[in-house]
């Protein structure tokens, strides 16, 4: 048998960018606690579709917490109040009988608000065509295991790779910075063989991309990798802030 | 010398001069601690301590500068990321929480930093411009710690010290990149140990002063 609940919700609505947004009140009664958030907005959306109401405006896709575009600020919380969560992940069960939930936008001028809750993180795509990828050249498929890797620098790797660039990190972060997503991605690249030629360069580049695009400065608040829905641990901002000193300070790059 | 400029002035160098004078006024408020735990040893120590200290003459000045030059930086950069980092967000959210990395220290840095700073200008007035040649150091204080208001302020401003470092010691070690499963957690301890010696060290002083005095 499914239990239902009934809430409040106070959904920041906005018309387009740059407008200006308001909190508006919408009931959400008999809601199944199997549902997830994402499922949960999209009968509120029926309802308000029917009755001749725009329907609320939210980024979405795999809906299985891989792909990186669902996220809302619920209850001043990244994706909710679940740890290691995405928000389409997050089910009704964590929420009560009576809650009033107040769901906003990711907020940070670098992603600006592009209907109610939908933000352009186009920044981040910014920060990954400065340096984000491996240069190879095209040709016969190498052998898997040519060159070797060792087992910690692959699971730590892989660690970074988690990442899916859902932007939680910039939204939680005090600072509205982007080193936890910059430095899953310097972590991913660089702890492997294959990323080491380009290290140097892509740190000094993704570093400057983010600067220049009007991130915020990290003053190690944590609040990030406590609200990362994979958990990146800020060991990785640390390893940015070796790998650009090691670049700006030692290698012939500038 | 362009790199050194860029260098400098990108997010992570403004991090770095940060952490780096931050570190250093954590060294010099270790040796102040030092030196001053001599007034515990009584009134002839104290002066001896400090006529010990000024004989280093020439030394002596150089330190004072760079505490100068470091304490510019400090604060410069300090204001300038703070602002920064005000500007990166112009929409506020109407609900604010914290989901368990935030300390009072760490949500404090900028405000902290400015109390210490309007403290360190009333200390340097109270024992550094002043007249030393019809008495002693240990009369100044002890005069000066004769008054309750004057051993209020002290104390406060030592538990606002010992917030600002509580967060500030190891944050410096992440920002130069020391972060590291093997050490972190010791790093961590050190920075409470640190900013709890400061915090007793220097604001008990001022307590036993008054009544002695
Ligand atoms: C006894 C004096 C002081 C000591 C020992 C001290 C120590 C430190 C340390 C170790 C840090 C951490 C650096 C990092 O996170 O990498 C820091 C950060 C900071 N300090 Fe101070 N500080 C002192 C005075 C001041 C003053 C006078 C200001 C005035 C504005 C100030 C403002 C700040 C700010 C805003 C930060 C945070 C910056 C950031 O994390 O990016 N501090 N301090
Ligand atoms: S580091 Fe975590 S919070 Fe930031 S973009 Fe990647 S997955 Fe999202
Ligand atoms: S919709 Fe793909 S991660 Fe949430």
């Amino acid at each position: 048998m499914t239990k239902t609940i009934s809430l409040t919700l106070k959904i920041w609505r906005q018309n387009g960018p740059g407008e200006k947004g308001r909190l508006e009140t919408y009931p959400a009664d008999d809601i199944s606690t199997d549902m997830s958030f994402l499922e949960m907005l999209d009968v509120i959306n029926e309802k308000l579709t029917l009755s001749g109401q725009n329907p609320i405006a939210f980024d979405h896709d795999c809906r299985e917490g891989i792909c990186g575009m669902c996220g809302a600020v619920v209850n001043g919380r990244a994706h909710g109040p679940e740890k290691g969560t995405t928000l389409c992940q997050l089910h009704m069960r964590h929420f009560k009988d009576g809650d009033t939930i107040v769901i906003e936008p990711w907020r940070a001028r670098t992603f600006p608000v592009i209907k109610d809750l939908v933000v352009d993180r186009g920044a981040f795509d910014t920060i990954i065509q400065a340096g984000g990828f491996i240069s190879v050249n095209t040709g016969g498929t190498p052998d898997a295991n040519a060159i070797p890797v060792a087992h910690q620098a692959a699971e730590k790797a892989m660690d970074a790779a988690a990442c899916i660039g859902c932007g939680a990190c910039v939204a939680a972060c005090p600072n509205a910075s982007a080193m936890l997503f910059l430095g899953a991605k310097i972590s991913h690249l660089g702890l492997l063989p294959q990323g080491r030629p380009e290290a140097a360069r892509r740190a000094l580049n993704m570093l400057q991309a983010m600067d220049h695009l009007g991130f915020g400065n990290c003053t190690n608040e944590r609040e990030c990798e406590a609200e990362c829905p994979k958990e990146i641990s800020i060991v990785n901002i640390a390893r940015l802030n070796r790998e650009f000193f090691k670049a700006a300070f030692f290698s012939d790059q500038t | 010398m362009n790199w050194l400029k860029q260098t400098i002035w990108s997010s992570i160098g403004k991090k770095l001069m940060m952490a780096v004078t931050g570190l250093a006024f954590c060294g010099f408020l270790a040796g102040h601690l030092a030196g001053n735990l001599t007034i515990y040893g009584g009134k002839s120590m104290f002066n001896s301590y400090a006529a010990h200290l000024h004989s280093l003459g020439p030394l002596i000045t150089v330190v004072e500068w760079g505490l100068v030059f470091f304490a510019v930086v400090h604060i410069g950069t300090g204001l300038i990321l703070f602002y920064l980092n005000f500007r990166s967000r112009p929409g506020r959210y109407a609900v604010n929480k914290w989901a368990g990395g935030r300390t009072i220290g760490s949500a404090t840095m900028p405000y902290t930093g400015i109390l210490v700073l309007a403290f360190v200008v009333m200390h340097l007035i109270n024992f550094h411009f002043v007249d030393k040649g019809q008495t002693t150091i240990y009369q100044i204080v002890l005069k000066t710690f004769g008054n309750p208001l004057y051993v209020a302020i002290y104390v406060v401003a030592m538990i606002v010290v010992a917030v600002h470092v509580s967060h500030g010691f190891w944050s410096a070690f992440q920002t130069i990149g020391a972060n590291h499963p093997k050490y972190m957690p010791l790093i961590m301890v050190l920075s409470i140990a640190f900013s709890l010696a400061v915090g007793f060290g220097f604001g008990l002083l001022p307590i036993f002063l008054w009544t002695v005095g």
